[in-house]
């Protein structure tokens, strides 16, 4: 591992819920530019850690560095603020606005222009240049005056990943990006998700639930079982190892 | 409706609001004298006053999602400071004024910063809490400020001249007709600023702005204290148009028939709410009159009863309304694809 | 000293009927995540039928009380049973609407009763026994408080052992904890929301008619203000905790009596509104509620 400071640093990380454990001692450093995939069998905890990571949940033991700076119990906002993004598993679209307002949005909250009462949103170019690039670089380009809640399914997580980009973040956090796709718009999605790590140099820690998606994105693997880490490595030698043949590879995907 | 055509109609209808107590005419039927006699002007002032009151409360529940039930305790703070400043303190109308706005600031701030700290019905429980230990404070009569359940006259000589009497009841108009296009204004304005954009969002995913930045409760208490403040300022409106303060503004009932009047008129377009609001006010009033005139009296009582409550009947009808039409009057005119491109683009 | 134990025993009879309404908000609200307006509309009417129902029995006061009583319940019971299929069952995605419609509902019914009987208090005709008082420590006290309390007191372990011991309970109790589960259970599901309507209901149509008992009148516009008081006492107690409901009660009651007596009328009323404040900075979600969702 290299000497310099993690993008995002985990350490002892854990969540009881009524004696519960939902996340048990996960440590895990992230070079910056790093790309990871958390994969895990359902209920492993993978979403949970992803919600303690971007302060949507509390943990209850261990704690979160995001670029040296400890954020553990830094409110979501101010996470995003410091350059980590994240998407959900469920698309979390605004349904009821615009396309291009939904990224617009997202443009004037990281430029900073979204306190500017005494301004007209339409009047203003900066947040709506960021976001018309954003929306072209997804693909979206010509979907901008759509209700975002008549969008197809595919595009609603293209959309996903667009709010995501125009708040340009550091940190990416993608939770099963292409969870509900169509198989025809998957391998698109992949492409995308690849090329945003290669040309904007971002550290993404991504949850797959499909093994054979992720094996030509990822630096590193690791794998959850019952909220613990059980390995991280890089995805040959996750391949190969034998206690997560039997914990997660051996059950049916 | 296109941008341009929505420009022209405001226009027009401003004109013709600004121009009404030039206009001599009657129209029978819908009201019971002439256009500019003193009891028309002063219906429809009401009215907009209303108007603008359920314009306020769509900004804060309509755009930002906020089901508030203390509303009616801004509205009365409009009214009863500028009443208690005027009649129990003798100050000048300015002096009156300045103190409302200041208190119609600094009271949704902080009932607002301690409300929001809970969401959706926890939410609506405290601020129907609070709105009723104002609703029991007024009634109450502390210090005798209030006048308790009498409420508060203005009577003379505590305003200009100019605002007082019959004849100067086209005044009084002008005045609600400015109050309604400042607060239209206004309230166009925000929600088509970016922190309006906030409120919509926040609307539909209050969690999914706080992961982009920015930190929902500010835009929240922002929208909270903007609509409070403007609901202050209908209520000064209403004061000079009642000539007085009365509790029934003040109860948990008339933030009900707030919600009532929004919901009419169709949540989440400003124009719908003050569709609403005066649909309201105007049915409300026609409704006593019905049901005080000859007509009723020789119905069966199991008729007569119900019909003779304006309440009973905007409660069944705001019940079919919620279950039947949930657009509310304005969803009737906007039934038009939603896949239209919206106009904010 | 007297005088506290007064106000010991009528604060806590106070809280006893925030409680029989504040129980099936909560339950309500646990379950199904419906505000119930109407809450307040099911005690009056209830007030009304066994006003009625009483009046109309050339019986002994006991027995009309008694009746007045079991009508009181069946009318909550069954105005609340009614609400649910007909207003509330039809806006199942709609939440917003249900509480609308709940709101329509509330005003219409107000707006009803005062048309038909009249805003004016009535007076209600009680047994001798509840008339006189009982001495405890000193302090005369109204018998009515005795009786409110101990039904109330029924009522709670009542709900304690539904929650607990039985089937519908354990749903109950699990959609509380975890909407996402309600949903799971299926066609249950359906009547146990009927079934905490009815609960809600009856609770509140008892309130109704001990709340005509410990006043001595009814009047239209005591469903709103109780209806308030049970909101506080919810929030206070925590959503969808019936011992909370309870606990919160009590001392909702007891704040507004003993303030109303020492400092003025009315300061009590604030005090509670102050509290709730106090307890939503600290804890949001209440007494014996969990974190704030």
């Amino acid at each position: 591992m290299t000497g310099a400071t993690p993008a995002l640093s985990v350490a002892g990380l854990g969540l009881r819920i009524g004696g519960v454990s939902i996340v048990e001692d996960v440590s895990i450093d992230v070079p910056p530019g790093e790309f990871l995939v958390i994969i895990g069998p359902n209920g492993a905890g993978k979403t949970t850690l992803f919600n303690l990571l971007s302060g949507v949940a509390r943990p209850t033991a261990g704690s979160i560095a995001l670029g040296g700076r400890d954020i553990t119990h830094a409110a979501p906002y101010v996470r995003a603020r410091l350059g980590l993004g994240r998407t959900f598993q469920t698309s979390t679209i605004f349904a009821g606005l615009s396309t291009l307002e939904n990224v617009r949005l997202a443009a004037s909250a990281a430029l900073g222009t979204s306190a500017r009462a005494w301004h007209l949103a339409d009047h203003e170019a900066a947040p709506l240049a960021r976001a018309r690039r954003a929306l072209a670089d997804v693909g979206l380009g010509g979907r901008e005056n759509i209700h975002a809640a008549l969008l197809s399914h595919g595009e609603k997580r293209k959309l996903d990943l667009a709010i995501l980009l125009c708040t340009e973040p550091d940190v990416v956090l993608l939770d099963e990006p292409t969870a509900g796709m169509a198989v025809e718009d998957v391998p698109e999605m992949v492409r995308l998700i690849a090329s945003i790590h290669r040309d904007q140099a971002k550290t993404v820690l991504m949850v797959e639930h499909r093994m054979d998606l992720v094996l030509s994105l990822a630096d590193r693997m690791a794998v959850m079982h019952h909220g613990a880490l059980l390995a991280i490595d890089t995805p040959d030698r996750i391949v190969a190892n034998e206690t997560v043949q039997t914990a997660y590879l051996g059950d049916p995907l | 409706m296109s941008p341009r055509f929505a420009t022209f109609a405001i226009a027009a209808l401003g004109l013709l609001a600004a121009g009404l107590p030039f206009i001599g005419l009657t129209v029978p039927g819908l009201f019971e004298g002439p256009l500019n006699s003193p009891g028309t002007l002063n219906l429809l002032g009401l009215c907009f006053v209303f108007g603008a009151l359920a314009l306020t409360y769509d900004i804060v529940f309509g755009f930002t999602g906020l089901l508030s039930f203390g509303h009616a305790l801004y509205f009365a703070v409009g009214v009863y400071v500028t009443a208690i400043a005027l009649v129990r303190w003798h100050w000048s109308l300015p002096q009156a004024l300045a103190l409302t706005a200041l208190v119609a600031l600094v009271l949704p701030l902080a009932l607002g910063a301690v409300c929001l700290r809970v969401r959706d019905i926890p939410f609506a429980m405290v601020t129907l809490a609070f709105a009723e230990a104002a609703s029991i404070l007024v009634l109450q009569n502390p210090y005798g400020l209030t006048g308790g359940e009498e409420g508060l006259a203005l009577g003379s000589g505590v305003l200009p001249a100019g605002l007082i009497g019959v004849a100067n009841t086209a005044h009084l108009y002008w005045i609600a007709t400015g109050v309604l296009a400042a607060t239209g204004a206004i309230g166009w304005w925000a929600v088509h600023s970016p922190p309006g954009r906030v409120w919509q969002a926040i609307r539909e995913n209050e969690r999914r702005v706080a992961v982009l930045g920015l930190n929902p409760y500010a835009y929240k208490l922002a929208s909270f204290v903007l609509s409070g403040f403007l609901a202050a300022v209908a209520g000064v409106a209403y004061l000079l148009l009642q000539g007085g303060a009365n509790p029934q503004i003040t109860t948990a009932n008339f933030t009900l028939v707030l919600l009532v009047m929004v919901v009419l008129g169709g949540v989440g377009t400003l124009w719908g709410a003050v569709i609403g609001g005066i649909v309201y006010e105007y049915l409300d009033f026609r409704l006593l009159e019905f049901s005080n005139g000859s007509g009723l009296q020789d119905l069966p009582a199991v008729l007569r009863v119900p019909l003779s409550e304006p309440l009973f009947i905007l409660g069944v009808l705001f019940i079919v309304l919620v279950l039947f039409l949930p657009g509310g009057l304005g969803g009737l005119l906007r039934h038009v694809p939603r896949r239209l491109p919206r106009p904010s683009g | 000293m007297s005088t506290i134990v007064l106000l010991l025993v009528t604060g806590l009879g106070l809280g006893a009927l925030y409680f029989l309404v504040a129980a099936g908000l909560s339950l309500i609200w646990g379950l199904m995540r419906v505000l119930n307006f109407a809450h307040g509309a099911f005690f009056t009417v209830a007030a009304y039928a066994g006003f009625f129902a009483a009046t109309a029995l050339p019986a002994s006061p006991w027995l009309q009380w008694f009746v007045g009583l079991l009508a009181g319940i069946l009318a909550g019971g069954v105005f609340a049973v009614l609400t649910e299929i007909i207003l509330i069952r039809p806006l199942y995605r709609r939440p917003v609407g249900q509480v609308l419609v709940t709101v329509g509902l509330a005003l219409a019914t107000l707006a009803l009763v005062e048309g038909a009987f009249g805003s004016d208090p009535r007076q209600v005709t009680l047994p001798d026994w509840m008339n006189a008082t009982t001495t405890l420590l000193g302090a005369a006290i109204p018998n009515t408080r005795f009786v409110v309390l101990l039904l109330a007191g029924l009522v709670l372990a009542g709900l304690l052992f539904f929650l607990q011991r039985t089937r519908y309970g354990l749903i109950v109790r699990a959609g509380v904890e975890n909407r996402s589960m309600v949903s799971a259970l299926g066609i249950d599901v359906e009547r146990a929301f009927t079934l905490v309507f009815a609960i809600g209901g009856m609770a509140a149509g008892l309130a109704g008619v001990l709340g005509a008992t410990y006043y001595g009148t009814i009047d239209p516009s005591r469903g709103t203000t109780m209806l308030i008081s049970a909101f506080i006492v919810v929030v206070i107690g925590g959503l969808g905790s019936i011992t909370g409901s309870a606990l919160a009660a009590a001392i909702v009651g007891l704040l507004q009596q003993f303030l109303n007596f020492y400092a003025a009328a009315g300061v009590g009323d604030f005090a509670v509104v102050i509290l709730l404040a106090g307890v939503l900075l600290l804890r949001p979600g209440g007494l014996l509620g969990g974190p704030a969702t």
